[in-house]
């Protein structure tokens, strides 16, 4: 039953880095429709901030909460950049194209980013420099409970509150459902659509960045292509959940977190992936629009 | 209902694009300058430059560039200068395919050095085989590799050994009773080592409790050190390669477990420790020679290395710069430089001082030599024990 408990508590640390990542999957696919791949990568970029900064602006000689700070603040900023130099010059030019003109350019961008990254970062694997040193685990009774594993979560649940906030509580996150349900109505309103779809895409960079610092802490291995199965799994779990549904990619990310946990401990590590990928076909096929995906309309 | 069917092609096509990531071969030349054809010797080399292994294919590279260095130094071979292609496969087994067609097309090898991971090698050797060209692989351990045909050859030990070297070491050495497993499903090198380790263990009377896998690139391995952890092994054997193992020890240390991880030649490179940092002292594993080997033949190696390229050299540049001096020492010997004659004086290599060892090449075209086991010991090896072929 410990052995269990503790699956379920690996799966947990590992669902809220992918739910940090499907946020960003998720809010762009609500408000543009669109498929970011891209986002995948910027999540690698966030890594790579937090890997120069702790390097060269010696966070990683001063490990401590500090230091994680600075290199998450660092890095969400750098992410929102990006996200927002995406937006701006890949996305933007290509609003009134049809659909597939765009999904085919964020794949473009992702593997601009794959492989640019290893031309500038190099191909081969680096260290995540330590930026925090993790005590002794907590036990409860035989149960092992990580700081950092605590840490990471407690990290990823103040930034998704801060989203649920601003979302549904400020004037830009009110825009910003406004601009998801229809562009040409919010911009009747007064509603500056093009500036709105940029926050939306700063922000769900700025949490992909987070992500990439978290996963450089925990796992501190990152290399230019670390977003393609992180970022595939993540959309996986905002899909499951309900793309463009927020509460429903965190849940989709958690579940899919255990999942995985669970099938590596009772079954095999080689069907980790099948099982991502099972869950997605499953859930296209029964429950098109997710576990928490409403059924939208479209109207002519 | 348009929204969805749009939906799942979106899906489709992206999914398909992503996993045709576009690769590139890039090759770079070392050795002699001189541009006259008739008057040098062209082989090819195939290793990991970039990617996960990195430091596999550019230790290996150096090493083999010394010896070329040094064999051009010394007047070359029957008067010419050899010179060496070298292609990067990214640590991709069909980049290697592709590297050594290219290298027996186009630039006209007559024998090639390389890979070092046995699932590259054995995408490369069929290929040598047949278009009859010798391969001289520098540290594939995997049986299958030399058995493709009579022109691939290796300067290394092979994994029933390397396998039985551990079992030995933890059973006789450390009197561990109860031994774990945590192998690479995907990895030839990884699955041969963890089959030959359990053989040998279970015969000196030792019990593999568990045996766990997982797959090159993951970086999560919580769930299966849990499952390992519940079983209370007094070892664990990894036989992956560096940057898995560095994140296991990491993982297997904050899970609270305290048993020491053994493993192969795959661990060797400085990037093991960087990455594990303090979690993998006390560790094990199997390696081809050992730079606190006081020989005069190893320290004039290392002290030429050391002058070149500054660092000490890891197993994998001894193993490069001995696969380089074979083939070398072979084709002095080879009554002309054709492909058929540098065979025939390859397998019939006896007693060559090699740094590694004296190497001889068994009718399996295998050497035959002992292995290294070494500690990780405040962020660097340290020479435990001799273990010779039984």
């Amino acid at each position: 039953m410990t052995e269990f408990l503790q699956h379920i508590i690996n799966g947990l640390g590992l669902g809220a880095i992918y739910a940090l990542i499907a946020l960003g999957y998720t809010m762009v696919f609500g408000i543009l429709q669109l498929i970011n791949f891209a986002h995948g990568d910027v999540y690698m970029l966030g890594a790579f901030i937090g890997y120069y900064a702790g390097r060269y602006l010696g966070l990683a000689n001063v490990p401590g909460l500090g230091s994680l700070g600075a290199a998450l603040a660092l890095a969400m900023l750098g992410a929102a950049v990006a996200g927002y130099l995406i937006e701006r010059f890949a996305y933007r030019p290509l609003r009134k194209s049809p659909r597939i003109n765009v999904l085919i350019t964020a794949v473009g961008v992702s593997l601009l980013l794959e492989f640019g990254g290893q031309i500038i970062f190099g191909a081969d694997p680096k260290f995540f420099p330590t930026l925090y040193v993790p005590g002794e685990p907590f036990m409860i009774g035989t149960l092992q409970m990580n700081r950092l594993q605590l840490l990471v979560l407690a990290i990823s649940l103040v930034l998704m509150t801060g989203l649920r906030t601003i979302i549904f509580k400020t004037k830009t996150g009110r825009a910003m459902r406004a601009v998801s349900f229809n562009h040409d109505n919010a911009a009747l309103m007064g509603i500056p659509v093009d500036r709105i779809i940029s926050v939306t895409f700063m922000l769900g960079s700025a949490l992909a960045g987070a992500a990439g610092i978290l996963v450089g802490l925990t796992y501190p291995k990152i290399d230019p292509l670390m977003g393609v199965m992180f970022g595939l799994k993540a959309f996986v779990a905002a899909v499951v959940g309900g793309i463009g549904n927020v509460t429903g990619a965190v849940i989709g990310a958690l579940l899919m977190g255990v999942a995985e946990s669970l099938v590596i401990a009772y079954w095999a590590s080689t069907y980790r992936d099948a099982l991502a990928f099972g869950i997605l076909i499953l859930i296209l096929l029964f429950k098109p629009a997710g576990l928490l995906g409403t059924h939208r309309q479209e109207k002519v | 209902m348009k929204f969805h069917s749009s939906f799942f092609t979106s899906v489709l096509l992206a999914a398909g694009t992503l996993v045709l990531a576009p690769g590139c071969n890039k090759s770079t030349q070392t050795g002699s300058t001189a541009t006259d054809p008739a008057n040098e010797i062209v082989i090819g080399e195939v290793g990991s430059l970039t990617g996960n292994e990195a430091t596999f294919g550019t230790s290996t590279r150096d090493g083999i560039r010394l010896a070329i260095e040094q064999i051009n130094q010394s007047g070359g071979i029957q008067n010419k200068k050899l010179r060496v292609v070298t292609m990067d496969n990214q640590g991709k087994p069909e980049e290697a395919a592709t590297a050594v067609t290219k290298l027996i097309t186009q630039d006209r090898v007559i024998a090639i050095l390389g890979e070092v991971a046995s699932s590259r090698s054995l995408a490369m050797a069929p290929i040598a085989q047949t278009n009859k060209v010798p391969m001289v692989t520098p540290s594939s351990t995997n049986p299958k590799v030399t058995q493709v045909g009579d022109y691939i050859f290796r300067v290394c030990f092979i994994d029933p050994f390397q396998g039985s070297v551990m079992a030995k070491f933890a059973h006789g050495t450390l009197k561990v009773k109860k031994a774990a497993i945590l192998r690479d499903v995907k990895n030839d090198y990884s699955v041969g080592l963890a089959n030959f380790f359990t053989e040998t263990f279970k015969k000196l009377g030792g019990e593999v409790v568990v045996d766990q896998s997982y797959s090159a690139g993951d970086v999560d391995f919580k769930s299966q050190l849990t499952s390992i952890k519940t079983k209370e092994p007094e070892a664990i054997f990894v036989p992956g390669y560096y940057t898995e193992v560095g994140l296991i020890a990491r993982q297997a240390r904050e899970l609270g477990i305290k048993a020491p991880l053994l493993g192969g030649d795959g661990w060797d490179s400085a990037k093991l420790t960087e990455i594990g940092g303090k979690a993998l002292e006390g560790s094990y594993f199997s390696n081809h020679y050992s730079p606190d080997d006081t020989s005069e033949h190893v320290q004039k190696f290392i002290a030429a290395y050391k002058a070149k390229f500054g660092g000490v050299p890891d197993g994998l540049a001894a193993m490069g710069y001995d696969a380089a001096m074979v083939l070398a020492d072979a084709m002095k010997r080879a009554k002309t430089l054709e492909k058929d004659d540098i065979r025939e004086a390859l397998a019939n290599t006896k007693d060559f001082q090699g740094v590694t060892g004296r190497i001889t090449i068994d009718h399996d075209r295998n050497a035959v030599k002992p292995a290294v086991v070494l500690e990780v010991k405040s962020g660097g090896f340290a020479y435990k024990e001799t273990i010779n072929p039984s």
